[in-house]
């Protein structure tokens, strides 16, 4: 499709802020309706039935959670540092939102005689910036524990602190293969790289990548085989411990859009993003849409999944994996897809 | 635009610094350093080079105050009283040593013929790589590298006597 005549700067302008409202009230959507499919998956998991009571198939408990949460007092420690206190949950929910800033939302779309897509900016290093953007979340947590001044929260943040500074090289190792063989950081330049038949996709071009991706992120997130910052049988509830109110409420956001962001990651980098992996399906507009919620649906449930099937960690347990199993192997993959790279150069195995 | 955004996250970048220095608490300088990071990173954006920004993010700001964190927080660092004065010397030198500062710092400015306002630098990746693994960096680029894992080896040796 052509291009028409390049926009005018309050255009662009108009257009970002459309798209990063169109990003926000999704997400915020997502996260809404994720905590009832939590909770009612749980329950079918665990031979239960889960919130049904408000609205059809209990729908709206998200909503009336939400109602509660607002109308609840907000109680403060006497002993709490006020500032750090007040600011983390803002920390950690402002760093969960902007992390979406580089993530295209499926395939371009033609609107208005031009091309379009789901994504706020097209940033040329943008899997570093969600590396960067990430390793800032911790803080919202950290201050959170730290400031309430209060054992069990100082104990989660400590915790949290630690696990997410060892999952997290695991993490950006995984990527290191991609960018490889994508020769870009730019997140389009990769999902462009697993275009044609489903076996070019990174999930079974790299799969070493993408266990030690899935692992790092269920880590990242705080994910159960890896909720030690909160473990209840422990830590109370670990970090937020102290918090009430909507400032708990502020927390669990973050935490939620933490979670759907490396979803959304996970079926972009690894899973093919919106290509179909089958030359004869289209992957254009309509039915990239199709192909890639369902891929982003499918790792949540993953995730859900997990949460009912694994127990937690133990602290010990989790460094020596972090250190001494899940970074080994990330090398080990770095390493074999650059031999792939130096001795077919550009070109799939398989294709 | 960019001048306007230059001067916020410099402005930034100089309330962060002093308060770093400015507070009682060392976890609330933490904090005010991790904004001094992120204003640095702001300008790096700025000057054209979103590789470097997002690595100093990265590097500083997400990895290494994560660790001074942890520390500080294991650690258990007090709020430092205010110490009493003891030396009469000591405001006097402090005084000396400012203007020493001021006079180093007024020099430099008006000795240097002219202020570059952009060093014609192509700050891509690829092109940061190129320079990076060219002849010239390569040696420093790699003996950086096993400086550092010198280091790493030492404080572990350093750590566990009896390993």
């Amino acid at each position: 499709m052509p291009d028409a005549a390049p926009l005018v700067w309050w255009q662009e302008l108009g257009a970002k802020a459309a798209i990063a409202l169109v990003v926000f009230g999704a997400n915020f959507l997502t996260f809404v309706n994720m905590t009832w499919v939590e909770r009612r998956v749980l329950a079918f998991m665990q031979f239960r039935l889960g919130p049904n009571r408000v609205g059809p198939f209990g729908l709206l408990q998200p909503w009336a959670d939400a109602i509660k949460l607002l109308f609840k007092e907000e109680v403060m420690p006497a002993a709490a540092s006020k500032g750090a206190y007040l600011a983390a949950p803002v920390v950690a929910i402002t760093a969960a939102f902007m992390a979406l800033a580089v993530i295209p939302y499926g395939p371009p779309f033609p609107l208005f005689g031009r091309m379009w897509q789901i994504q706020v900016a097209d940033l040329g290093v943008g899997i570093l910036y969600i590396f960067a953007i990430t390793s800032l979340g911790v803080y919202g947590v950290v201050m959170a524990g730290w400031s309430a001044n209060n054992k069990w929260g100082l104990l989660g943040s400590l915790r949290s602190s630690a696990q997410m500074f060892s999952y997290e090289l695991s993490l950006g190792l995984s990527w290191v293969g991609l960018i490889l063989t994508a020769g870009s950081f730019r997140i389009n330049d990769i999902i462009a790289n697993q275009a044609g038949w489903f076996w070019n996709w990174n999930v079974f071009m790299q799969p070493l990548a993408f266990l030690v991706y899935f692992i790092a992120a269920c880590a990242e997130v705080a994910r159960t085989p890896f909720d030690l910052p909160e473990g209840e049988s422990e830590l109370v509830a670990g970090f937020h411990t102290e918090y009430s109110s909507m400032s708990f409420g502020l927390m669990q956001i973050a935490e939620y859009v933490n979670m759907i962001t490396v979803s959304v990651l996970a079926a972009n980098l690894f899973l093919g993003g919106w290509n179909s992996g089958i030359p004869g399906l289209p992957s254009e507009a309509p039915w990239g849409f199709v192909w890639f919620f369902a891929k982003v649906g499918l790792v949540l449930f993953v995730f859900i999944w997990l949460r009912g099937t694994l127990p937690r960690f133990r602290y010990d347990q989790l460094m020596h994996f972090g250190w001494k199993v899940l970074i080994p192997m990330a090398v080990l993959s770095i390493v074999v897809t650059a031999a792939k790279e130096v001795v077919f150069p550009r070109v799939s195995v398989f294709r | 635009m960019d001048a306007i955004l230059f001067y916020v996250f410099a402005a930034l970048a100089l309330a962060g610094a002093l308060l770093v220095i400015g507070q009682r608490n060392p976890i609330y300088s933490a904090f005010s350093l991790i904004v001094v990071f992120c204003s640095l990173s702001g300008i790096y954006g700025l000057l054209g080079s979103p590789f470097i920004a997002t690595l100093q993010i990265v590097v500083y700001a997400g990895a290494i105050m994560v660790l001074f964190l942890f520390v500080l927080m294991l650690l258990n660092v007090k709020k430092e009283e205010p110490h009493q004065v003891t030396s009469p010397w000591l405001k006097a030198s402090a005084l000396v040593l400012c203007l020493l500062l001021v006079f180093q710092a007024g020099t430099v400015l008006l000795r240097a013929p002219t202020w570059p306002a952009s060093v014609p630098f192509d700050a891509s990746t690829r092109s940061m790589a190129h320079q990076l693994f060219s002849p010239h960096f390569l040696y420093a680029f790699e003996a950086t590298s096993v400086l550092i894992l010198a280091a790493l080896v030492g404080a572990v040796a350093l750590a566990k006597k009896e390993l």
